[in-house]
């Protein structure tokens, strides 16, 4: 029998659909290999114990002949950022340890109402603060392709449970990258949607300016059957776009199928792809452009001077807002409380709930936020980063006028060691140098896996930007470069992957002898 | 530097190299409401300064002239209609409360001896 955790989520949706395999099948393996691998990848903070309840009665509603749609039936993993009633909602967090929300985020709801089998919660950087999951309170992700390395972050937990095959769809949440560079470090598929096009009711905000909801997946498809499912318009999120959005599964679909780019401008941004990115990533990025040209595209260099600032732009607007949202975190409504010996004032005991709750990425972040606010500083440094905010917008402007997409590796390295960078606050902020662009002007980005690194044999990826509202464009080049690629290499990059589930291969053999 | 270096800077203006103090971040916790150790105090001082000189370029390039985005995507205007919607129970709203007392949320005192 086929494995069905090793099925792209279309293809297990059409076994479900024609009724060879049932829902409770399909979750039932995952869960078990949850079960087998997770204890060294730990991409999950919670399993659902509802999961095959869920998928069974999917399964009988199918069998009474209700029309269900596309994704009835598969599971999906869902960033512990995002409100679930169902399951505890920490954000990485240990003040919210425990906290069950009264309430669904938008995009789960909607995952609710299509019938997918919500599987469990996973990993994620402290409130989505960091690019390796090792600021989780609850320990960090390791990387399905190699143990001893991170999975990228903040949702190294959603891109390694599709890494691993624990869940063929996960939800991430992207507000300087964090949905594409682990994408691009586990060798799956990640989308930050255009600002506005999913909606953010029910995700613990980081930085609102910035944080977007979006897919993650094994391949383009995949993320453009789950973007159809969570988009579109919410009256919940006043940032909501109200555009009405195609059918990516159909771009995605189109884009493959023609395995051409003929006539596509391809934008290489001169400012993205720097001295000092991880040789063996350069030169898969220069051969994935090769194969874009191969197919037709026309590559164009275009340059976008204010991109060198965007870092410093970022680490001003992000901590910024991040320490005027987590204020909410006071000790009364909701999450822990610190005991004080005499009791204390509600200052006091706020104050002491804050310093045991916060782990050190989130207070840095919160002190530097408040000081970028402060009094007298406040028009140098976030009215400053707002202005250079214009600028990279105005830089995008004209190389869209140029180009039909824009193209960069999708992180400056493969994935790096756990711990290397953990005592280097500003190392690791520099993770997000090739993402953080599109989160400042608010346009839509992907990152699509473009081989191994000849150096550590590791993942890397490539990422696809388009004009704001202009989502449907990633997916149908995105779609072709996947195809392109997956021909020249013979098989998907994820199929390289280890196959990790030694503990049961282990056990295996033990019963054996 | 021949300008003042302890007033606000200016935007367009190069940003001083200030020396962050442990005063001033011990000042930034008491504002942002966390008990920070003196340990953390120290580190974050300096962990601050290299942070801030690394940011401050962003005055660099951000001149009077240019107007500031604080929405990628700006929409005005968004608004409901007036009517009652679906709101949390009262249980539904205490139900993560640390401390409540069936209709409200209890905290300790508001106000300490000397206040």
């Amino acid at each position: 029998m086929t494995d069905l955790t090793r099925l792209t989520a279309a293809a297990l949706s059409e076994k479900l659909a024609s009724g060879e395999v049932s829902s409770v099948e399909a979750t039932r393996a995952h869960l078990d290999r949850i079960a087998a691998v997770d204890g060294d990848v730990h991409a999950f903070l919670h399993v659902s114990d509802a999961a095959l309840e869920t998928a069974a009665s999917v399964d009988s509603r199918r069998a009474a002949g209700e029309a269900l749609g596309p994704l009835a039936g598969v599971p999906v993993a869902i960033k512990d950022v995002l409100c679930t009633v169902d399951m505890p909602t920490t954000a990485g967090s240990r003040i919210l340890e425990g906290w069950v929300p009264p309430y669904d985020a938008t995009v789960v709801r909607r995952l609710r109402e299509a019938d997918l089998v919500p599987l469990g919660k996973t990993n994620m950087d402290e409130f989505a603060m960091g690019s390796s999951t090792e600021h989780s309170a609850y320990g960090p992700t390791r990387n399905p392709w190699n143990l001893d390395r991170i999975p990228g972050g903040s949702g190294g937990g959603s891109a390694a449970a599709v890494a691993a095959f624990e869940a063929p769809l996960a939800l991430g949440s992207d507000t300087g990258g964090s949905i594409r560079q682990p994408g691009a470090v586990t060798g799956t598929v990640g989308v930050k949607p255009t600002y506005g096009g999913v909606s953010r009711y029910g995700a613990i905000a980081l930085a609102s300016s910035l944080d977007q909801v979006g897919p993650v997946t094994r391949t383009v498809l995949d993320a453009a059957l789950l973007h159809d499912v969570i988009g579109g318009h919410d009256p919940r999120d006043s940032t909501s776009l109200t555009d009405a959005w195609p059918s990516f599964a159909e771009a995605a679909r189109a884009g493959a199928a023609s395995r051409s780019l003929e006539g596509v401008r391809v934008g290489v941004v001169k400012e993205l792809d720097r001295e000092g990115f991880q040789p063996g990533v350069h030169s898969l990025f220069l051969k994935a452009l090769d194969t874009m040209s191969a197919a037709g595209a026309e590559i164009v260099e275009v340059s976008a001077p204010s991109f060198d600032y965007a870092i410093a732009a970022y680490y001003l607007i992000l901590p910024a807002e991040a320490s005027s949202n987590l204020a909410k975190f006071d000790s009364v409504r909701f999450g822990m409380r610190a005991k004080l010996p005499n009791g204390g004032t509600v200052e006091e005991v706020m104050a002491a709930t804050r310093e045991a709750g916060f782990g050190d990425e989130v207070k840095r972040r919160i002190i530097l936020g408040t000081y970028a606010l402060s009094a007298g500083y406040y028009d140098a440094y976030y009215g400053s980063a707002q202005k250079v905010r214009t600028l990279i917008q105005r830089d995008f402007d004209a190389a869209f006028a140029k180009a039909d997409v824009l193209v960069s590796p999708a992180a400056p390295t493969t994935a790096f060691p756990l711990g290397e960078k953990l005592g280097d606050p500003l190392a690791m902020y520099l993770n997000d140098v090739t993402t953080i662009p599109a989160n400042l002007a608010g346009v839509p980005g992907m990152s699509v896996p473009m081989g191994l690194a000849e150096e550590d044999g590791l993942p890397a990826g490539l990422q696809i930007m388009a004009p704001a509202h202009e989502d449907a464009r990633l997916y149908t080049v995105g779609g072709a470069l996947e195809a392109l690629l997956e021909e020249q290499w013979g098989h998907s990059l994820i199929s390289q992957a280890p196959n990790l589930a030694f503990g049961e291969e282990f056990a295996a053999q033990e019963g054996a002898v | 530097m021949s300008q003042n270096s302890t007033g606000p800077i200016q935007p367009g203006q190069a940003a001083p190299h200030e020396q962050i103090t442990t005063e001033q971040v011990s000042h930034l916790a008491s504002l942002a409401r966390i008990a920070l150790t003196p340990e953390e105090i120290e580190r974050l001082t300096g962990e601050l300064g290299a942070i801030v000189d690394s940011i401050a370029k962003v005055s660099e390039i951000a001149t009077p002239d240019v107007p500031a985005t604080s929405h990628p995507i700006p929409l005005s205007n968004v608004f409901r209609d007036d009517v009652v919607g679906e709101t949390l129970t009262t249980e539904q709203a205490l139900a993560g409360a640390p401390e409540h007392d069936g209709s409200r949320f209890a905290v300790s005192a508001i106000l300490g001896e000397e206040q």
